[in-house]
């Protein structure tokens, strides 16, 4: 299923990648088995996605934790804990 | 209930006449500012650049500000975060909430406060002394958002 990624800040820097669509294969469909997915892109996305860094996640626009569901269309984003205000 | 991501900066005092003139059951307005500081972490910020989620940010506010309704009576709420690169003594962020009574105002302000800061998709990057860096988020923000749910 095709989804859209979307990284921000410190991750986006990380990755070098602020946007992207994929087409994931049909058993990746949470947020844990797309990190892991992620992970085997190379040293820095598993440095990022393999657990050790806190990452947190939204499916179009909600924050959601790691056995959320994923669906065609969704948008996924990556981002670390937030430091507005 | 408004929420307002802009690069511009604001008005207090024009911001919390709007509010204040706009119902005359209106009898408490609590407000909150937050500034850009010249220290964190023991190093000197020459200046702080915010980015956000654009989409995400503004339905995450809007859903803080009406759990902040549903919990107390307030009349209204205005946020307004700014984006982009500020410096010290710049504002960054106002909360306006119009009441009949303070106590409600109080809360609710400090309510969207504590939230904002755990919730809203915003980061913050620091130019200071020692270079460049992303602001780590803080626990005590994380424990001050806890507490309403207590």
């Amino acid at each position: 299923m095709n989804i859209k990624i979307l990284y921000f800040a410190r991750i986006k820097e990380a990755v070098n990648y602020s946007t992207e669509e994929i087409e994931l294969p049909s058993n990746i469909s949470t947020i844990t088995a797309l990190k892991n997915y992620l992970s085997l892109r190379g040293d820095n996305w598993a440095n990022l996605f393999s657990g050790k860094q806190v990452i947190r996640a939204a499916i179009n626009h909600e924050l959601v934790d790691n056995l959320a569901t994923i669906k065609a269309g969704d948008e996924v984003a990556f981002f670390p804990p937030v430091t507005g205000g | 209930m408004t929420v307002r991501i802009q690069i511009e900066d604001f008005d207090v005092g024009l911001e919390l006449n709007k509010m204040r003139l706009a119902n005359p059951s209106i009898g408490a307005v609590a407000s909150f500012i937050g500034q850009v500081r010249d220290i964190n972490d023991n190093d000197m910020v020459s200046t702080l650049t915010l980015e956000h989620y654009a989409g995400m940010t503004e339905k995450s506010l809007v859903t803080i500000e009406a759990e902040a309704k549903n919990r107390w009576q307030i009349i209204d709420s205005l946020i307004i975060h700014r984006i982009g690169t500020l410096q010290p003594l710049d504002q960054i962020v106002f909360v306006g909430v119009t009441s009949s009574h303070r106590g409600d105002a109080f809360k609710a302000c400090e309510f969207i406060m504590d939230f904002l800061k755990t919730q809203a998709p915003f980061w913050k990057k620091e130019m200071t002394n020692a270079g460049e860096r992303w602001v780590e988020a803080k626990l005590a923000d994380d424990d001050a958002t806890a507490r309403w749910n207590k």
